[in-house]
């Protein structure tokens, strides 16, 4: 695979890349930039963040699980092209420096990516810009300390004149949905890859070989976010960045979950097709999309089907998916706002879930008219609660529909033990968040984010 | 001066360019070969055969290496020779390395090392602290037991008694660099080590046994790590001798390093430790007598656990004096990873114990827990008590907390706040908030005492630029910039003329590792000797040059003045290099006045303590146990700061790991002894929203008692337990919801929280 990009402002030509091989391991091994450090290989602690800049603008990405053709036609920084061109530091490099933000200084290349990208898109929610960067040493404080300093300095003219290149025509990166249909009918065995969040680690860490691999980037008609009077309508490549600030005016909870979803790095990655069709049992928006009525858009070649979202998880690691076929969007019906997405995680940022529910419950005239539920990590699979559900529906909209309805959790779920939760606290929770949601509503406390000293 | 100034980090400008080299971005020569190990999926038995054969063909692949083709000693173990580099005959925990696989590339190793089938005979795993101990499977012949009274009898005298045990998990270091090292073999068969270790000269001495070859013959070099807190004191001995037999063995020079995942799952962590106790006191929370029980998991390997369960004793009583003690500790044998150094070694497992039993005393009574705790503070050095000695019979005459703390509460605005949190909690139904203060009283020198020396060496070349050299090493504490302002101190130059250079066992020798908070105390005090040595001889020859008295030589301001003579130190520096004047010295230190037993439990195992204290506030959901820190504020004894910038960093950063430690996060084995948080996707350390919302950190206005360098206090593991505050806050917001005590498990992750808030509101 030929391919080309801007690293640092120079332009590379990489004539015959290994699809599979790493942003990581190219910057280490074949250009012996050393900058960028492998801390756990997996996008969990942003020690590789470099900044990819596109004609939709910067974002900081994961380089460890960043597949090279991911970048063709785009613009890399990493640390070494921080500073400028004559050596001076960057504003948030100096400030680093001056406020004592490193320590032992193997995350530092990552904050400083992180930092210099928030600079860039003039973000200053830095608790959130830097989720995704782990640091053992400092206790964060005076990297925040360094961030706030220099959050207010002129973006360095080296990183404002950071622009695209025109990538040559690639076999394997469709650049229209159409494209995309053709391609997976000819090879309906490859991998897909959106953001390569989930497939990052099948390379890194299962040390798999990955024979056909088809990237979606190019795919710009499936990302958009379609939003009518009547519809919500999210294409498939959309990331969850974008579809965080498309929550936000509609469903502000469905937008806080997603702030929690991941850290910046993943979420400027992952899509929303991506964490539908991998299936899995703790993918967060499959739950809050089923509670806010979705529909998945399938398309094989020339033919659409449609079904809802719940139906098309069958069973764990098994989804209503053809070869051949893929997820083109979602959708859900507009309708006023009565969804709570609640995410429990041992760490409130950059974390799995070990129960997260997404409650949707309809009150007229005080009797609830009806109530989608739905979890994660309860099952194998993204699921609704059924009974729940129904104990709900019909009741008067009081204290006590909510203790008998929450009876009914024992009927809809059967949750496993692991790392992350028991059982019986993943049921015991799942139980309270009902509870949650009633009390919320009934204006009570019921976040301990929201509690300030 | 540059001692006491807040400066830089020494590498800050290389660690935010990307230019600071850390072992894996070392250039590597041409054929240089990479390691991954073979591990074992069994947490014990007996290796009944090796079916290698894939794992040689496997692409790339060099070599592969068994315990039966290692050349000489198989052994990695810091102590008593019971960890093999390679299992020979038995495994002993999931993750155990069985074969070594030597390949072209890091991927292929790894590869390679999936692809090997090894049969064993499985025995029962001990994976339980109930069934090491049902077993008697123990390092040392039994417990080991300090005492001073009679705390059985003191305790059953006393008017009040509360007794409970808990759980207390270990933690995994998650140091964001993981374990590497590379040898590149030399012409006479030695070889040099590239090591990312905190103790180098352990890497030199069994890279040397396992290559057959004096220690002479091996010369370690670690610039820095990317970071350590006790990880790499012993747990890179496996890499470095990997790479070492593997180069002897192919010629070429070896890398290896662990993915994180392999880190996580082959190293050992933080000792987990059962606390149980039963403490008798009077009606005014005056404490009487104490039992502690110590159940320390250590692992399958002796490694450091006998000095990291004797400083955990040691620290059994934290700031309080106990009129009658009794500590009894276990060092069990388990099959998982041999737990080994963290930041704190034992102490913040001892020292949790005590808290923990206050917490409970001033629950039972109803007493303020602050006021509880001073009650039974140690006496301030001015204050005349009979009876001043800790538990193992050490004088306590540095007791800086009475005024720390008194400090502390009025700054943090601690009763206001409690009052007002008591408050709070009352309009709500979920959410409760809680607020603790804690204490630190940490013993600062290595309890084996013979490693508290230390060396330096010093040039002063003719042009007047200095380099330094010692036996610390650096892993982000900030040591070499230290130790830097020091030499600069003592020549009265800038900081800039001293170069820091690479800690490497051909400069200075028998080293002891980076640890115990020990670096500033022990190398300062080395560059101290050889700069003065130094400045010594020049001084002398200058006062003849000048007719002068060598007393009269001033070293200042980058000048140095001879009577009425002025002159740069770089014409001094020249002056005496021709007038033939040596300006190379070694500087060497070793730690007066301790001296310990630690079998007798008896002496003075520290020349002095180090003290802190931290006021956290916390707000907890009953209905999740989702948990949070609000507010943080400290007071921490530095001694006169060398750098007060880096001393808070230490405390700033040691806290928020201390409170990761006793929240999120959790280690977690499954029944077959897989070690099933390995990564950070699923081992939750503090993340940046963690830390607390407001954050005051302040050093005390102090100086140390005792003769150290400058006045200064250690500060490396110290504030680390300044932590225990978080933990004790979530204490005192559970306790919000109902009469019970809360007797919280650590780490007191949201599911712990929640299962506190059942027992003590609804019994369950």
């Amino acid at each position: 695979m030929a391919l080309t990009f801007r690293l640092n402002g120079e332009e590379v030509r990489i004539p015959d890349a290994d699809p599979s091989a790493t942003l990581l391991d190219w910057l280490r091994d074949e250009r012996g930039l050393t900058g960028t450090k492998e801390g756990c290989n997996e996008g969990d602690c942003g020690a590789c963040t470099v900044m990819v800049t596109d004609a939709r603008g910067s974002k900081a990405l994961n380089a460890c699980i960043l597949f090279l053709p991911q970048l063709n036609g785009k613009s890399v920084r990493t640390v070494e092209g921080a500073a400028g061109p004559d050596g001076s530091l960057h504003p948030m490099q100096q400030a680093m420096v001056d406020h004592h933000g490193s320590q032992c200084g193997f995350c530092t290349p990552g904050f400083i990516m992180s930092m210099v990208t928030a600079h860039a898109n003039g973000a200053t929610d830095f608790d959130d810009q830097l989720a995704g960067n782990l640091c053992r040493c400092t206790g964060y404080a005076p990297i925040i300390r360094a961030a706030e300093a220099a959050k207010d300095a002129p973006v360095p003219d080296w990183i404002t004149r950071d622009r695209p290149v025109a990538p040559g025509p690639q076999p394997l990166m469709p650049q229209s949905a159409d494209e995309l249909a053709e391609l997976c009918e000819q090879t309906p065995d490859a991998t897909l890859i959106a953001g390569a969040t989930d497939v990052g680690l099948w390379v890194t860490k299962q040390l798999r070989h990955l024979p056909q691999m088809i990237f979606l980037d190019g795919c710009a008609d499936l990302k958009g976010i379609e939003v009518t009077g009547t519809t919500v309508r999210i294409g498939a490549m959309a990331d969850m960045n974008a579809l965080r600030a498309a929550m936000e005016p509609l469903h502000p909870s469905f937008a806080e979950m997603l702030r929690r979803f991941a850290s910046q790095q993943v979420r400027a990655a992952a899509t929303v097709g991506g964490n539908i069709a991998n299936g899995s049992p703790i993918g967060d928006t499959p739950p809050a999309l089923i509670a806010l009525d979705a529909t998945l858009h399938l398309r094989k070649g020339n033919s659409r089907r449609e079904l809802p979202l719940e139906d098309f998880f069958l069973d764990y690691g098994k989804q209503n998916r053809q070869p051949g076929e893929f997820v083109e969007a979602v959708s859900f019906p507009r309708r006023p706002d009565t969804l709570k997405v609640y995410k429990l995680s041992k760490r409130f940022d950059q974390d799995i879930s070990a129960v997260l529910g997404a409650f949707n419950i309809t009150v007229e005239n005080g009797r609830i008219t009806a109530a989608r539920i739905a979890f994660g990590g309860m099952a194998g699979i993204p699921k609704r609660a059924p009974h729940v559900e129904a104990a709900l529906t019909g009741q008067p909209w009081d204290q006590a529909s909510i203790q008998s309805a929450a009876a009914s959790f024992d009927q809809d779920f059967t949750p496993m033990t692991d790392m992350r939760a028991s059982a019986g606290y993943r049921l015991e929770t799942a139980r309270n968040m009902l509870t949650r949601y009633f009390a919320e509503k009934d204006g009570q406390a019921v976040s301990v984010l929201e509690v300030r000293p | 001066m540059s001692v006491s100034k807040p400066l830089p980090h020494d590498a800050a400008d290389l660690h935010v360019t990307g230019a600071a080299r850390y072992v894996d971005d070392i250039p590597t020569p041409v054929g240089t070969l990479h390691l991954a190990f073979g591990l074992s999926p069994i947490a014990r038995g007996h290796i009944t055969g090796m079916h290698l054969h894939d794992v040689q063909h496997s692409p790339g692949v060099a070599a592969v290496m068994t315990a039966k083709g290692l050349p000489f000693s198989n052994d990695v173990s810091p102590s008593i020779h019971d960890e093999p580099l390679l299992a020979a005959g038995t495994v002993n925990y999931v993750g155990q390395p069985v074969f070594l696989v030597v390949a072209d590339s890091h991927r292929n190793a790894r590869i390679a090392a999936r692809k090997g089938k090894v049969d064993y005979q499985e025995e029962p795993a001990l994976l339980t602290l109930d069934a090491a101990l049902a077993a008697d499977s123990r390092f040392e012949e039994g417990p080991r037991i300090y005492q001073k009274g009679d705390a059985a009898a003191a305790i059953d005298a006393a008017p009040r008694i509360v007794e409970g045990s808990f759980e207390l998990g270990g933690q995994e270091h998650f140091y964001l660099e993981g374990q590497a090292a590379m040898a590149w073999p030399q012409e006479d068969g030695g070889m040099h080590v590239f090591s990312s270790t905190q103790h180098p000269t352990e890497i030199q001495h069994k890279v040397a046994d396992a290559i057959g070859l004096p220690m002479h013959a091996v010369r370690v070099e670690t610039r820095r790590m990317g970071g350590g807190f006790g990880g790499k004191e012993s747990q890179g001995n496996a890499l470095a001798v990997a790479c070492a037999v593997a180069a002897r063995l192919t010629g070429k020079p070896c890398k290896m390093r662990y993915d994180r995942d392999d880190d996580m799952v082959i190293t050992g962590k933080r000792h987990a430790f059962r606390i149980s106790y039963r403490a008798g006191f009077g009606d005014d929370g005056q404490l009487q007598g104490i039992e502690f029980l110590h159940l320390a998991d250590c692992g399958w390997a002796q490694d450091l656990s006998l000095p990291v369960a004797d400083r955990a004793m040691l620290h059994a009583d934290n700031a309080y004096l106990i009129p009658s003690i009794r500590i009894e500790s276990h060092r069990l044998r388990t099959n998982r990873q041999s737990a080994t150094a963290y930041r704190g070694f034992g102490g913040p497992q001892g020292m949790v114990g005590i808290e923990r039993v206050m917490d409970h005393i001033a629950h039972d009574l109803g007493i303020d827990p602050a006021e509880l705790r001073q009650r039974n503070y140690y006496a301030a050095p001015a204050e005349a008590k009979p009876d001043n000695t800790t538990p193992y019979g050490m004088e306590v005459t540095d007791f800086e907390l009475h005024g720390m703390t008194a400090d502390l509460l009025r700054s943090s605005d601690y009763a206001a706040r409690k009052a007002a949190i008591a408050e709070w909690n009352k309009t709500q139904t979920h959410l409760k908030r809680g607020i603790a203060f804690s204490p630190v009283k940490f013993g600062i020198s290595f309890t084996l005492t013979h490693l508290n020396q230390a060396g330096a060496l010093v040039h002063v070349y003719q042009d007047g630029s200095v380099h330094l050299n010692h036996g610390g090493t650096e892993m982000g504490q900030g040591l070499f910039q230290k130790v830097a302002q020091v030499a600069a101190s003592r020549f009265g130059i800038p900081l800039e003329k001293v170069k820091i250079t690479a800690t490497d066992t051909g400069k200075v020798p028998n080293t002891s590792a980076t640890a115990a908070s020990s670096g500033s105390d022990l190398n300062g005090m080395a560059v101290k000797a050889a700069c003065d040595t130094i400045r010594a001889r020049m001084a002398e020859h200058l006062a003849l040059q000048h007719q002068a008295r060598p007393g009269d030589v001033v070293f200042k301001n980058g000048q140095v003045r001879v009577g009425q003579d002025v002159m740069t130190f770089d014409q001094a520096a020249m002056a005496c290099y021709q007038g033939r004047i040596s300006l190379s010295a070694t500087g060497f230190y070793k730690t007066p006045k301790v001296e310990w037993d630690r079998i007798k439990g008896q002496g003075r195992p520290f020349y002095y303590f180090a003290y802190g204290a931290a006021v956290t506030e916390v707000a907890v959901d009953a209905l999740t146990g989702e948990n949070r820190i609000l507010r943080c504020d400290i007071l921490h004894d530095a001694g006169a700061s060398l750098n007060p910038a880096l001393d808070v960093g230490q405390i700033e950063g040691g806290y928020v790991q201390g409170a990761g430690w006793l929240t999120t996060e959790e280690l977690v084995w499954d029944d077959a002894g897989r070690l099933r948080t390995h990564a950070p996707s699923t081992y939750k350390i503090p993340a940046c929203s963690d830390r607390p919302d407001v954050f005051n950190v302040k050093l005390w206005d102090g100086q140390n008692r005792e003769d150290t360098i400058y006045r200064s206090k250690a500060v490396g593991e110290p504030p680390f337990m300044l932590g225990i505050s978080a933990w004790l806050a979530l204490s005192d917001a559970v306790a919000a919801f109902g009469p019970a005590y809360p007797a919280l498990n650590a780490p007191a992750t949201a599911e712990e929280v929640w299962r506190a808030i059942r027992r003590v509101r609804d019994g369950i």
